[in-house]
C-alpha cells in the first residue's frame, strides 16, 4: 500500500480513543444492515422509474426471494458524488448502485466493479441477447467483460406539440435539421399566451446543459478532443454550434434557461409553456402518462442534425455491482429482477405501460401491450437508440467512447466547469467566445495528461 | 409573557400614540413578509404536484394531504422514521455531551480561571473558523478504516465538536455572571465542584444554559455536510432524507415542501416554545 | 419577560476574575484548576486538530481517487497548483463578499426589527413568532424553498405574483425575470439574510431588553431626544450584542455550503470556498489538491481569526477599563 492510507489511522489513534468509548457502547446505531445476510443496500438516482421500482420491490422481489432491499435515493448530482466516493474507496456500503455508461468503463478499469459475465451465463431467464447491442457495447469495458446491466436506456429526440403546429399550419419534417428547428421555433414562439418556441437545457452540470449541447456540437462537425488529444473548444465548428445553441435558447427558449434542466423543461411542455423540446427519449413516458394534460398531443421525431446522419445521444442508468460487496449473489438476483422482462410487465400492469423502464430490450418493442400505449414514440425511440454510435458520433475520429460526453474520469469536473461558463453565456453574463476560450484553457490542461 | 421592559408611554401626546400605532402596524407588516414564504410553503405542500407548479399560482386549488401521505411512505416509498430518529439521536445526544463537556470547561475559564484563560478561549473559538470541508476527507478515510461509516455515533462525536466551542464560549460568559462570593461561601461549607455546579451555578446560569442547549440542538439537527458524506443507509439523517425528494426528472414541489415542513417541525416547535428563554438566555450571555 | 433582567451595571465583567488569582497557580493546585477544562480541550484537539494533520500529510501527495494506482509523494506541487488556480482565488473573494453582505444586512435589519419589537403593541408575541420562523427552518429546506418555490422563473411565487398582479391590470405579457440567473449572488444572499435576520433580531432584542429603564427614563426627563438616547445610551449598550451577532454570523456564513450547493450549484460566480473545496474533493477527486487548498484556507482563516479576535478582545478590554 502507499503511504497515506496506512498513515492516517496511526495519526488518529487519539481520536479513536476519544471515540472508542461511545463507539463501543453504541451497538444499536452502528452495524450495517448487510449483516443480516439476506439484505442488500442499493443507491440510486431519484428518477421516476427508480421511485416506481422502490415501491414495487417489497411486495414482489422481497416476497419472492426473501432478500430485503434498503434503498437510498438522491438527486443526480448528489448520487454521483456519493457513488464515486463509496466505490473509489471500496467502502462497500452499497452493494448495487445506478451507474451510467459514462462511469462504467473507467470504474471497471480501476477494478471497482464486479464483472457480471459469470452471473449472466448462469441466469438463463435473464437473456442477455435480448439487451440492445448498443447498450451492451456501452457497458462493456476495454477488457471485454460486461460490468453493468441497463435499467433503462435512452437516446435524445425532438418533441413538439402537434396541435400547435397544425393550428399554425406548420409541418415538422421527420428528420429535421437544426436550421429548420430554429425557424420553426421562431414561428411557434408565442403561439399561445406564455408559450415559447423551444425548451433546451441550460442548467450547469456535465449531465445537464453539456449533454444536448455536445450532440449539437457533434452534428455541427465539432468535437471536444481530436483523436490525438488536442482540445478543440475554440475550433470554428464548436464555436458555431455553441453560438447556435445559446442564441436559439436566448431568442426563443424558456425563461430562466440558465437554471432549467430536464424537469423544468418537462414541466414547461406539460404546462404548455413551450412548443418544442429537445431532450431524452425517456421523457415520453411522463408526457404520455395518464393524467398528463398533453397526452396524445405530442409528436416525436429524431434528433435534429446538420452534417451527420443522426445525432441522438446514448445514455443508460445501469446497475453496477461493487467489488467490495459482501453479498454479490443476492445483489445479482436484484439486478436480474430489476432489468428483467418480467419487471417491465409488472410495471405495465401496475403503473401503466407508458411508465415501463424501456429502451434496453428488443422484446419491449415487440410487446403488443407496450406498443399500444407507446405507439407515438416507441419506434423513433428504438431507432434513435440503435442508430447511436458511441465510438463514432461525429465527423472525425474520437480518442475514446462517448457521444454526449468524453469517457475520461476528468470529464465530470471539466464538463461541470465548462457548463458553468455556457450557462453564464445563456444568462447573458458573458459572450460565447469568452466562455469557450476560458473552457479551452481548462480542456487543454486535461488533454495534457493524455497526450504522448 | 412579554410585558416587562415596556416603556410607560410618555403622558399624553396623541401624536406619539399615533406614531406608536403606525410602528406596530409596520412590525406586523414586516412579520408577515418574513413568514409569508413559510406559509406559502405550507400551502404548496397541501396542493397536488400539478397545482403546485402553475403560474399564476393557484391559490384556490383543492387541498390534499397526498404529499404528506407520500412522505410517510404510503404507496411503498421509504419511511422517514429511521431518518428522523437518527436526527433526534444525533442532536439530543450531542447536545447533552456538549453540556457535559462545556460546563466544567466554562467553569475553569470563568469562575476559577486557569492561567491564560483568554488564549484557551481563543483556541476553542478558532476551531470554528476552520473550514469543515477541509477535514472531511481524513474523517471519511478514518471512519472507513475503523468501520464507523454510516454510524450515527460518529455524527454524535462530530456534532459535539462542532458545537462545543460555541457552547464553551457562551457558557463562559454566563458563568461570569455568577458572583464569586457565593461560590466561595459554598466552598467554605465544604461543597465540591459537582455540587457547586448543580446547586449554585445552575440556577443562576440556567436560562443561559438552556439557550445554549437550544442553539446546539438546532445546529445539529440542521447539519448536512457531514451527514451527506458519512452516512448512507442506516444512519441517514432527516436533512439528507429530504434531498432524496428532489429529482431532475419530474415534479416534486409539493413533495419537497411537505418533507421540509415535517423535518423542520421539531426545530420549529422547540424554537417557538422556547423563544422567551432564548431571548432571556442570550441577554445574559452576551456579556463577556 | 417576567424574570427581571440583570442590569448591565450588575455585570462586573472581568472583575471577579482579577479578584481570584490569589491561589498559587503551580503544582497540584494548578492541575486541579485545569482538570475541569481538560475533557473539552482534549476532545477538541482530537476531533479537530488530528484530521488537520492528516490533511497536511495528504496535501503532499499526488492523489486522485480515480487513479488509485498512481498515488505518490509530490512535494509542494499541489500548493503551487492551488495557489495559481484562478477558481480558488475567485472563491476567496466570493466568500468574503457573501459573508460581509449577509452579516451586515442581517445585523442592520435585525436591529431595526428588534427596535420595532421592543415597543409594546397588540400581538407583539405573534409578530415575534412570525419573525423567528425563518431561522427555525432547516437550512436545506430554506434553500430549496427559495430556489424552487420562490425564485423559479416558470412557476415560482415571485413571477406568479407578478403575473397575477399584471392580470388585474389586463397585462397578459408581464415581465418574468429570471431571478437566479440575473442576480445569482443577490439571490443566495437574500435567502441567507432571510434566515439569519431573525437570529440577529433575537440577540439584539435580548440586548435591548436588558437596558436599564431607569437610566433611560432619567435621560428622557433631562430632555434627551429619542435619537440621543439611541445614539448615546442604547447603541453603546448594544455593542457587545452586536459583536456577538457579527461573530456568530460570520462563523456560520463563512462555512455556508447548503445554500450555494442548492440554489446555484456553485454556478454563475457564486462558488464560495467550502463549495470549491468540496468540488475538488467530490467531483474532481483530486484529494491531494483539495487538501492543499484546505491547508491554505486553514492558515488564512487562522491569521484572520487571530487578528479579528484580538481586535474584539481589545474592544472588551477597553470597555472594561471604561466602566
Amino acid at each position: 500500500m502507499t503511504v497515506p492510507t496506512s498513515r492516517i489511522p496511526k495519526a488518529t489513534i487519539v481520536a479513536i480513543a476519544a471515540g472508542a468509548l461511545l463507539a463501543a457502547c453504541s451497538g444499536a446505531g452502528g452495524a450495517g444492515s448487510s449483516s443480516g445476510g439476506h439484505s442488500i443496500n442499493v443507491l440510486m438516482v431519484n428518477n421516476p422509474q427508480m421511485v416506481e421500482l422502490q415501491k414495487l420491490t417489497a411486495a414482489n422481489f422481497t416476497k419472492d426471494t426473501g432478500i430485503t432491499v434498503n434503498f437510498t435515493t438522491l438527486p443526480e448530482n448528489d448520487v454521483r458524488d456519493k457513488i464515486s466516493q463509496d466505490f473509489s474507496n471500496q467502502a462497500g456500503q452499497y452493494d448495487v448502485a445506478t451507474i451510467s455508461n459514462y462511469e462504467i468503463p473507467f470504474y471497471a478499469k480501476n477494478k471497482w466493479l464486479l464483472p457480471l459475465d459469470s452471473y449472466v451465463a448462469k441466469d438463463k431467464a435473464f437473456d442477455q441477447s435480448d439487451i440492445l447491442p448498443s447498450m451492451t457495447e456501452s457497458l462493456t469495458a476495454d477488457d471485454g467483460k460486461l460490468y453493468g446491466e441497463p435499467f433503462y436506456g435512452e437516446s435524445s429526440f425532438l418533441m413538439y406539440r402537434k396541435d400547435v403546429f397544425a393550428q399554425k399550419h406548420l409541418t415538422m419534417p421527420s428528420a429535421p435539421t437544426w436550421q429548420q428547428v430554429a425557424d420553426l421555433a421562431a414561428k411557434v414562439d408565442g403561439a399561445q399566451a406564455g408559450m415559447k418556441g423551444i425548451c433546451l437545457r441550460g442548467q450547469p452540470g456535465w449531465g445537464e446543459v453539456i449533454a444536448p449541447l455536445t450532440t449539437v456540437v457533434n452534428t455541427f462537425g465539432g468535437t471536444w478532443f481530436t483523436k490525438d488529444w488536442k482540445a478543440e473548444l475554440t475550433s470554428p465548428a464548436f464555436v458555431k454550434a455553441t453560438k447556435f445553441y445559446v442564441d436559439l435558447v436566448r431568442k426563443h427558449g424558456e425563461s430562466g434557461a440558465a437554471q432549467a434542466g430536464f424537469s423544468e423543461c418537462l414541466n414547461n411542455l406539460t404546462q404548455s409553456k413551450t412548443a418544442m423540446w429537445y431532450d431524452a427519449t425517456s421523457a415520453a413516458g411522463s408526457l404520455e402518462a395518464t393524467g398528463s394534460p398533453v397526452k396524445g398531443k405530442i409528436g416525436y421525431v429524431q434528433a435534429p442534425v446538420v452534417s451527420t446522419k443522426s445525432s441522438g445521444w446514448l445514455y443508460t442508468w445501469a446497475w453496477g455491482l461493487q467489488k467490495a460487496s459482501k453479498n454479490p449473489s443476492d445483489a445479482w438476483k436484484f439486478i436480474s429482477w430489476a432489468s428483467s422482462k418480467k419487471y417491465e410487465e409488472l410495471v405495465g400492469q401496475k403503473a401503466g405501460w407508458a411508465n415501463v423502464p424501456a429502451g434496453k430490450r428488443a422484446s419491449t418493442y415487440t410487446n403488443p401491450d407496450y406498443l399500444k400505449s407507446a405507439a407515438a414514440f416507441a419506434d423513433v425511440t428504438k431507432a434513435s437508440i440503435t442508430s447511436a454510435d458511441p465510438r463514432n458520433p461525429g465527423t472525425q475520429p474520437r480518442p475514446t467512447i462517448g457521444i454526449q460526453f468524453v469517457d475520461i474520469p476528468e470529464f465530470s469536473d471539466l464538463g461541470t466547469k465548462v457548463s458553468q461558463e455556457i450557462s453564464a453565456a445563456i444568462a447573458g453574463r458573458e459572450s460565447v467566445e469568452t466562455a469557450l476560450s476560458k473552457s479551452q484553457a481548462l480542456a487543454e490542461q486535461v488533454a495534457k495528461k493524455y497526450q504522448g | 409573557m412579554t410585558s416587562t421592559a415596556v416603556v410607560a408611554l410618555p403622558p399624553a401626546a396623541r401624536r406619539a400614540r399615533r406614531k406608536g400605532a403606525a410602528l406596530g402596524l409596520l412590525a406586523w407588516l414586516v412579520g408577515i413578509v418574513f413568514v409569508l414564504p413559510v406559509l406559502w410553503m405550507v400551502l404548496t405542500s397541501l396542493h397536488s404536484e400539478t397545482d403546485a407548479a402553475t403560474n399564476p399560482p393557484s391559490l384556490a386549488a383543492s387541498l390534499t394531504l397526498d404529499a404528506y401521505r407520500n412522505f410517510f411512505g404510503a404507496g411503498g416509498g421509504a419511511s422517514p422514521w429511521p431518518a428522523l430518529i437518527n436526527s433526534a439521536t444525533a442532536s439530543i445526544v450531542s447536545t447533552l455531551l456538549v453540556l457535559v463537556l462545556a460546563t466544567p470547561a466554562a467553569y475553569a475559564l470563568s469562575i476559577r480561571p486557569v492561567k491564560k484563560w483568554t488564549d484557551v478561549l481563543f483556541f476553542f473559538l478558532s476551531t470554528k473558523m476552520l473550514p469543515v470541508v477541509a477535514g472531511l476527507l481524513p474523517i471519511y478515510l478514518f471512519a472507513k478504516n475503523i468501520g464507523m461509516l454510516d454510524n450515527i455515533w460518529l455524527l454524535v462525536i462530530l456534532y459535539t465538536s462542532m458545537n462545543l466551542p460555541i457552547a464553551v464560549w457562551m457558557m463562559q460568559s454566563f458563568l461570569s455572571d455568577v458572583p464569586v462570593s457565593i461560590i466561595e461561601a459554598a466552598q467554605i461549607d465544604g461543597a465540591r465542584l459537582p455540587t457547586i455546579l448543580a446547586r449554585v451555578v445552575g440556577p443562576i446560569a440556567g436560562p443561559g444554559i438552556a439557550a445554549t442547549a437550544l442553539i446546539c440542538f438546532i445546529f445539529s439537527w440542521n447539519e448536512m455536510l457531514f451527514a451527506r458524506v458519512l452516512t448512507s443507509v442506516v444512519a441517514q439523517t432527516a436533512p439528507v432524507f429530504l434531498t432524496g425528494f428532489i429529482t431532475s426528472q419530474g415534479l416534486f414541489l409539493a413533495q419537497v415542501c411537505a418533507a421540509s415542513i415535517v423535518i423542520s417541525l421539531p426545530v420549529l416547535a422547540a424554537g417557538f416554545a422556547a423563544q422567551d428563554k432564548l431571548v432571556q438566555g442570550l441577554s445574559l450571555g452576551a456579556v463577556k | 419577560m417576567t424574570t427581571p433582567m440583570t442590569v448591565p451595571t450588575a455585570r462586573t465583567g472581568p472583575t471577579p476574575r482579577t479578584a481570584i488569582p490569589r491561589f498559587k497557580t503551580r503544582g497540584p493546585k494548578a492541575w486541579a484548576r485545569r482538570a475541569p477544562l481538560l475533557p473539552a480541550l482534549v476532545f477538541m484537539i482530537a476531533v479537530t486538530q488530528l484530521p488537520f494533520v492528516a490533511t497536511l500529510v495528504i496535501s503532499f501527495f499526488d492523489w486522485n481517487a480515480l487513479y488509485p494506482n498512481d498515488r505518490h509523494f509530490t512535494g509542494v506541487s499541489n500548493y503551487s497548483a492551488v495557489a495559481t488556480d484562478p477558481a480558488l482565488r475567485d472563491s476567496v473573494v466570493t466568500t468574503a463578499v457573501l459573508t460581509a453582505a449577509v452579516v451586515i444586512a442581517s445585523v442592520v435589519l435585525g436591529l431595526l426589527l428588534a427596535l420595532l419589537l421592543d415597543r409594546s403593541f397588540p400581538g407583539r408575541g405573534v409578530v415575534r413568532t412570525m419573525l423567528i420562523a425563518p431561522f427555525l427552518l432547516v437550512p436545506v429546506a430554506a434553500a430549496l424553498l427559495w430556489k424552487h418555490v420562490l425564485y423559479n422563473p416558470e412557476y415560482g411565487l415571485f413571477n406568479g405574483a407578478i403575473t397575477w398582479v399584471a392580470k388585474l391590470f389586463g397585462d397578459t405579457t408581464p415581465p418574468q425575470p429570471d431571478w437566479i440567473s440575473s442576480m445569482p449572488k443577490i439571490a443566495v444572499e437574500t435567502a441567507l439574510v432571510w434566515q439569519w435576520t431573525p437570529f440577529m433580531m433575537l440577540i439584539l432584542l435580548a440586548g435591548l431588553q436588558s437596558r436599564s429603564m431607569d437610566m433611560i427614563e432619567a435621560a428622557r426627563l433631562d430632555g434627551a431626544s429619542n435619537w440621543q438616547i439611541f445614539r448615546y445610551m442604547t447603541l453603546p449598550h448594544l455593542r457587545r450584542y452586536l459583536e456577538l451577532g457579527v461573530l456568530l454570523g460570520s462563523i456560520y456564513i463563512v462555512q455556508n455550503f447548503d445554500a450555494v450547493f442548492t440554489i446555484t450549484s456553485g454556478g454563475l460566480g457564486t462558488a464560495n470556498l467550502p463549495y470549491t473545496i468540496y468540488q475538488t474533493f467530490y467531483q474532481a477527486h483530486e484529494y491531494g489538491q483539495a487538501s492543499a487548498a484546505g491547508v491554505l484556507v486553514v492558515i488564512g482563516s487562522i491569521a484572520i481569526a487571530t487578528f479579528a479576535l484580538r481586535v474584539v478582545s481589545s474592544l472588551f478590554r477597553e470597555e472594561a477599563s471604561r466602566s
